[in-house]
């Protein structure tokens, strides 16, 4: 099955295999990525949602035992799709690239013991990220039936989501090419960061970015955009998370901000439905007003300079209960009701 | 009863020398560093601030405006009390350099700095920021302490690296203080030196097992590349592993502090839970946690589920009344008092989750001094937003 064969529903990303999602640590980038992934296996799908710095935020989302470097099922979607997990393992992912390409046998445990195994996963500039790519690169391209050939045969997943490392990061670990070209000009480490690179500025791959209306998540919302730009990685949507539901209109925010809403009719409108109308109570109630406004007022500047990107904006409502297993099937419903998958 | 974190005894306290602010990104860390440096300095201690990444707001309100690796005054802070305020931001590309320069021959340092795979770990290398961050907190502490009757700073607050996870700049400078020292590097510098001997021979086997192969991952010319470095490094060898254990040594010393912060959800608390259990293992101090941008309200009489519930009778008996007078004024003037209600409910809801998170937290943890910082209605980016936080932080 084609991967667009089933689907009835237009997407904003249809065609995209390999969706990226980062954004400021603290603004739910691994609930957005869990919520996205959910929301693509939709229909009977099957998708994968990897990890790559070893947190154990997936299993933590959807409540599992921790992911190790084996592809188990974590969840299912409606209608039989299903999500797998992946925590990719840099160490792990090289043995199997070593023992893949040049059957290595018991080398491997004398590489092991000088330490050019931590040499290569932690110290050697770009090629742990070549290495924690490069398995998510295989996973996008490997085939449901391995013998399967050529662009008609199906693949093992119909969409991979990457939680991948935060806005400070996130460039440098995508733009594997840069990182190991001064270093490795020629050898197997160099042609592997090429296809990789190929694939990620390809138009199956977009970065998905995260954020809370707040000064500094759109800040960084804004210079990675500009960085991904430059290093040439497609952009995808911006996802605004914890959208506070809007209670008070324009004009009593505005009322509010100024002390102009009056004391003693709320109080007279409060005493009629039985609370007592302490005056604690009512300047209680008119100073949150006040912190209201002032806060909804610093939001929409933000969510004006988000507007301003011009890319496909996706808001998540602010689940009052906190996030559990529960909370991110409802945030991939109002992701699909949106069109984001 | 739980007991409490109390900031001013700790700010207060001569033998605090060095304070650690350390916690998940997100979480409010840098925020929190730049309320204890102004707190303490405008309490007369002589402070400096090591940033890592601040906010652009706050660096300029710290007067961090140019990236230059050295301490500089902050201006406008209450001096009365004869304190100071220094804040630098960290840089560790140059800080590396400035390393590599103070314990090279120039000729040598000038062969390193110029080689591509030195270049790649002093710019790229995931733990080289904290390995740089630990290694500014020793320059600070030795410029601090230069001068002993007159010491230029005798507080030193620092905010740590956004890092994959919190704990890297404990082991940072150890994983690339003991490669940089370690035995393939060695192996990588001096091939040949280690088949001499009979008894070498297997070892040699499996040296050649390693550089052939690093060769097939690597490549050969980056292999070249890290044999250069690494007998350029040669006169440092020793030099790398001692700084480690120096900053080791440092973070556990009594005149060290560390200073949890984290968020009220799940996840921020739990990766606390997960640090202070590090830092009792490493036997490092802890201070105590702070639990930042907890939501308050300030009309703390009426619950959630009662403003919910007046907000609704309120609606009902206008409709009621309107059946009859039909008065605009008054439904517009309900509806402002129903928006009220019900906005509160919205904040006393997050406000009471965010309590009991932090109460569960206590009732599981009663060792841990804690202390709660309210939520900021607007980010917090002058001296008079930071002199607030600090105000909270000492439960003001």
């Amino acid at each position: 099955m084609a991967p667009d064969a089933g689907s009835v529903r237009d997407t904003d990303w249809d065609g995209v295999r390999l969706h990226i999602v980062t954004g400021k640590g603290g603004t739910g980038k691994t609930t957005v990525a869990a919520a996205l992934a959910l929301a693509l296996a939709g229909e009977g799908r099957r998708v994968l949602l990897a990890e790559v710095e070893g947190r154990q935020g997936i299993s933590q989302t959807f409540d599992v035992t921790p992911l190790a470097s084996a592809e188990v099922r974590i969840a299912h979607a409606v209608h039989g799709g299903e999500v797998f997990g992946l925590s990719v393992d840099a160490k792990a992912a090289l043995l199997e690239y070593l023992q893949m390409y040049y059957k290595l046998g018991r080398a491997g445990g004398v590489l092991e013991r000088f330490g050019a195994i931590d040499f290569a996963t932690t110290i050697a500039p770009g090629v742990r990220d070549v290495l924690l790519t490069g398995k998510v690169y295989e996973a996008v391209r490997r085939r449901r039936d391995h013998r399967a050939k050529g662009p008609g045969a199906a693949p093992a997943y119909d969409a991979v989501v990457l939680d991948a490392p935060p806005t400070g990061r996130v460039v440098r670990f995508l733009n594997v090419n840069h990182e190991v070209a001064d270093l490795a000009r020629v050898g197997p480490i160099r042609s592997q960061a090429n296809s990789i690179t190929a694939m990620l500025k390809s138009p199956q791959t977009v970065v998905h970015l995260v954020t809370l209306l707040e000064e500094m998540p759109v800040q960084e919302t804004v210079d990675t955009i500009a960085e991904l730009r430059a290093v040439g990685m497609p952009i995808g949507g911006v996802v605004v998370n914890q959208v506070r539901e809007e209670i008070l209109t324009l004009d009593v925010l505005e009322a509010a901000a100024r002390s102009a809403i009056s004391r003693k009719d709320v109080a007279a409108d409060l005493t009629r439905v039985h609370v007592r109308a302490t005056d604690a109570l009512v300047d209680g109630l008119l100073a949150e007003a006040r912190d209201h406004a002032e806060r909804v007022t610093l939001e929409r500047d933000e969510a004006k300079a988000i507007a301003d990107l011009g890319r496909p904006t996706y808001r998540l409502p602010s689940l009052s209960e906190g996030v559990d297993a529960n909370g991110v099937r409802e945030m991939a419903e109002t992701l699909m009701a949106q069109g984001m998958a | 009863m739980a007991s409490v974190l109390d900031v001013d005894a700790l700010l207060g306290d001569p033998q605090t020398r060095i304070i650690v602010c350390c916690g998940a990104g997100g979480v409010g860390k840098t925020t929190t560093a730049a309320a204890l440096g102004l707190r303490a300095a405008e309490s007369g201690r002589r402070v400096v601030v090591l940033t890592i990444d601040p906010a652009r707001r706050l660096a300029q309100s710290l007067g961090l405006t140019t990236l230059d690796n050295t301490p500089r005054p902050v201006k406008d802070i209450d001096d009365t009390r004869g304190g100071s305020l220094d804040a630098m931001m960290l840089d560790m590309k140059r800080t590396f350099d400035e390393v590599v320069e103070a314990h090279a021959t120039a000729e040598k340092a000038e062969q390193i700095l110029a080689n591509p795979f030195y270049q790649a770990v002093s710019s790229s290398f995931a733990g080289t920021q904290e390995y740089m961050a630990m290694e500014k907190l020793g320059q600070l502490r030795l410029e601090a302490d230069r001068d002993p009757d007159n010491p230029r700073w005798d507080l030193i607050v620092v905010d740590t690296p956004p890092s994959r996870s919190a704990l890297d700049f404990l082991d940072a400078p150890k994983r690339l203080g003991s490669f940089l020292d370690g035995r393939l590097i060695r192996i990588l510098a001096a091939p040949a030196k280690a088949g001499g001997r009979a008894y070498l021979k297997v070892f040699s086997a499996g040296v050649n097992v390693v550089t052939k192969t690093l060769t097939k991952i690597l490549g050969g010319q980056m292999l070249n590349d890290v044999q250069t470095f690494v007998a350029a490094l040669d006169t440092m060898f020793g030099g790398f592993r001692k700084r480690a254990d120096h900053t080791y040594a440092l973070l556990s010393a009594p005149t060290t502090t560390f200073i949890v912060v984290a968020a009220p959800e799940r996840d921020a608390l739990r990766e606390a839970l997960f640090f202070i259990d590090r830092l009792d293992e490493e036997k490092m101090p802890l201070a105590g946690l702070v639990v930042n941008r907890m939501y308050r309200v300030s009309a703390t009489s009426l619950s959630a589920a009662r403003a919910l519930g007046a907000a609704e009778e309120l609606g009902d008996e206008e409709s009621l009344r309107s059946s009859g007078v039909g008065s605009s004024g008054i439904s517009e003037r309900t509806a402002i008092t129903q928006g009220l209600l019900r906005m509160h409910a919205v904040q006393a809801e997050i406000a009471a989750r965010h309590e009991s998170l932090a109460k569960r937290f206590i009732a599981g943890h009663p060792g841990i001094p804690m202390v709660e910082v309210p939520a900021a209605s607007g980010d917090i980016h002058d001296l008079v937003g930071l002199r607030a936080v600090g105000d909270a932080l000492a439960g003001h």
